[in-house]
């Protein structure tokens, strides 16, 4: 009987110890979570930022200044254009102009 | 001698003594055990929240506001956060050269800073939205009093372009006009809030409880084409400055899917600093303002006639005298051309003929007609103070009115609704309902006329913009387009102000299967030219082109330059 007593006591100070790290453990665990989900939103607001940023370079009245500007480009005239149609469609087309 | 068995130490006490003593002691573990079970069992209410407040805090969850992009995802308006800096006057301390730093950082005058401080005692901004890296800055000068706040600031990368469009928000990041304002609903979000333990480092160790979930508000994708927005903008501007006209209006709309493509309008201004703002900047004209339309609301009378069976195209109207009297008013047309078709009619902008051919109708039919296009109710676009424009009851008419109103005079509309009327000849005779939002299934719109009749007062629109016309001046390379001009005066302290004018063009392309309405207004073009054949149409044949070409829309005519008279020589219109 004192043996059965004995062997319970140990399992159930095993099972107290148990229980105090895995509580330990959850606690460390869950406020790495927590840090990592903070990380996120940061990054989720530098995404908006970059996303801003991206925005603003890629202005179109700034993108076609530059290459009006400085890449000297321009809209091609219609008599350097060749529309290249799909052959049922090129017909129709030819159709619709007579 | 054994010491305890000393005589003298031998006392005979009462037993009452020792029995008192008892009954004291276990009365007090009483009254102890008493005591706590009403503090643990009972009434425990008051030291468990003690007990909580050490170690549970509720933290706020942020929301973010809902992005605006345009319909290819291109962002248009981002909320980001930025940091508030306030205190508490009473207790700011700081030396002299932390002042100095901190009027640096915050860039401002170190005496602006006392000024605030002496406002009050107990709060005071120092500063709002700033980045937060500078505010980060801010903080490491540790000064005492001093404190922050999150809050968010919202972004408008693309600026002056669509101002108006989006419009902006206030301090608290809730809308105050355009589709800010219009869609606040959906792009609020809720912020929420939650209990959690945290440790005497400051760490969060457990999730309590969610007290409410956080809500980040929704995305929204408007209908606007940012490339298209931009082109019509600057196509706008160029004219408007050109022109020297007091305001302007643009409004470009997918026929086929009742989607408004691009929506600028002049002056305007930055909503991401929105210092000096005044009303003119601010409103969307397209939309919340009217007009007298002019010639450019022929064709829908001519559309009427043809559909009652009046008239045909080929019809001749008596236009030879260039004058109609009715009562005791009279109707001129600038230019004779002696008797016309009603082809001819709008080809030319004949006021004379129109008001024949309205008279010939009933005032109910034609009030009927404008109405069905959506003249005179707001076109419900779920826009902040839409117009109705102004169209009177058919029974108040008098003849001389029905006949003015054929061509534009005695009702107003916005630029928007002249816009959606167009598209009855867009789409063989439907009349769209028009979307800010991008729409992904295609609206299904009401048929007003006939496609017949569509067909034929597309043929006539076509007239109108080629040699011989109005406006061959809106001509498109490649494209075969049609459309109707508009020089309207304008209309000042109850009469028409006799050197003020609104010249306006819609039109739509290409005309074998119709992909664009796009409609221009200038208001007060003051350079010497205001028809509209002169100021408006060349904006609008250089948004339409452009507009096509970026849209990939197949040429419908020979790609060959176009021959354009020399200036001055196109038909002047009637005003």
């Amino acid at each position: 009987m004192a043996r059965i007593n004995l062997i319970l006591l140990l399992l159930l100070t095993a099972c107290a110890l148990g229980l105090v790290t895995s509580q330990h453990k959850a606690r460390k665990l869950f406020s790495e979570l927590e840090r990592e989900q903070e990380r996120a939103k940061q990054l989720d607001v530098e995404w908006g930022q970059l996303q801003l940023e991206q925005s603003t370079w890629a202005m179109h009245a700034r993108v076609e200044k530059i290459a009006r500007e400085r890449l000297r480009m321009s809209v091609p005239d219609a008599r350097r254009t060749q529309v290249v149609m799909p052959a049922a469609e090129a017909k129709e087309k030819a159709e619709a102009m007579r | 001698m054994n010491y305890a068995a000393s005589p003298v130490l031998v006392l005979r006490l009462p037993l009452w003594r020792s029995r008192l003593l008892l009954t004291l002691i276990a009365g007090g573990f009483l009254v102890l055990a008493g005591r706590a079970v009403y503090l643990q069992g009972l009434n425990n209410d008051f030291l468990q929240q003690k007990g909580e407040s050490r170690y549970s805090r509720v933290l706020e969850i942020s929301a973010n506001r809902g992005r605006i992009t345009d319909r290819h995802g291109e962002a248009l308006a981002i909320s980001t956060p930025v940091k508030s800096v306030w205190a508490i006057p009473e207790e700011v301390q700081y030396s002299s050269q932390q002042r100095a730093k901190l009027a640096a950082l915050l860039e401002m005058p170190p005496q602006e800073i006392d000024k605030r401080l002496n406002e009050s005692t107990s709060f005071a901004y120092l500063k709002r939205q700033i980045p937060p890296e500078v505010a980060e800055r801010v903080n490491e000068l540790r000064i005492a009093g001093l404190f922050q706040n999150r809050e968010y600031r919202r972004y408008y990368p693309g600026g002056e372009v669509m101002a108006q469009v989006l419009g902006f928000t206030g301090a608290n990041d809730t809308g105050q006009e355009g589709i800010e304002l219009a869609f606040q609903a959906t792009l609020a979000g809720k912020s929420g809030s939650r209990r959690v333990i945290k440790d005497r480092m400051g760490q969060i160790v457990e999730d309590m409880e969610s007290i409410r979930e956080a809500q980040n508000g929704q995305d929204l994708a408007l209908a606007l084409d940012a490339k298209l927005q931009n082109l019509a903008y600057s196509q706008l501007k160029l004219a408007v400055d050109s022109n020297k006209a007091k305001a302007g209006a643009i409004v470009v709309l997918d026929a086929k899917s009742g989607e408004v493509l691009a929506l600028a309008n002049l002056p305007t201004y930055n909503p991401n600093n929105r210092s000096r703002l005044s009303g003119a900047q601010l409103r969307n004209r397209v939309i919340t303002d009217t007009f007298e339309p002019g010639s450019t609301l022929k064709p829908f009378t001519v559309a009427l006639a043809i559909e009652q069976g009046k008239v045909t195209p080929q019809t001749m109207v008596a236009t030879a005298s260039g004058s109609l009297s009715i009562g005791k008013a009279t109707i001129h047309d600038a230019h004779t051309f002696g008797d016309m078709t009603v082809a001819q009619v709008i080809q030319r902008s004949s006021n004379v003929g129109a008001a024949k051919i309205a008279l010939s109708l009933p005032a109910e039919a034609m009030w009927g007609m404008f109405d069905k296009v959506g003249f005179g109710t707001a076109p419900r676009l779920g826009f902040p103070g839409e117009a109705n424009g102004k169209l009177r009851a058919y029974k108040s008419w008098r003849p001389i009115e029905q006949a003015t109103m054929a061509y534009g005079h005695g009702i107003s509309v916005s630029l928007m609704q002249l816009a959606r009327a167009y598209t009855i000849f867009a789409r063989d005779g439907e009349l769209m309902p028009l979307s800010l939002l991008r729409v992904d299934a295609p609206l299904t719109g009401r048929q007003v006329i006939s496609p017949d009749t569509a067909h034929k007062l597309r043929a006539m629109l076509e007239m109108a913009v080629d040699v011989g016309g109005t406006a061959p001046k809106a001509r498109v390379m490649g494209y075969r387009v049609a459309g109707k001009t508009g020089t309207a005066h304008k209309e000042e302290n109850g009469g028409y102000a006799a050197h003020k004018y609104v010249s306006s063009f819609v039109g739509l392309a290409p005309v074998s299967d119709p992909r664009l309405v796009i409609a221009v207004m200038l208001d007060e073009p003051s350079a010497g030219q205001y028809y509209g054949g002169a100021v408006a149409a060349p904006v609008f044949s250089a948004v339409m082109g452009g507009a096509l070409r970026i849209l990939g829309v197949p040429p419908d005519a020979p790609l060959k330059p176009l021959e354009l008279p020399p200036d001055g020589s196109e038909i002047r219109e009637d005003v």
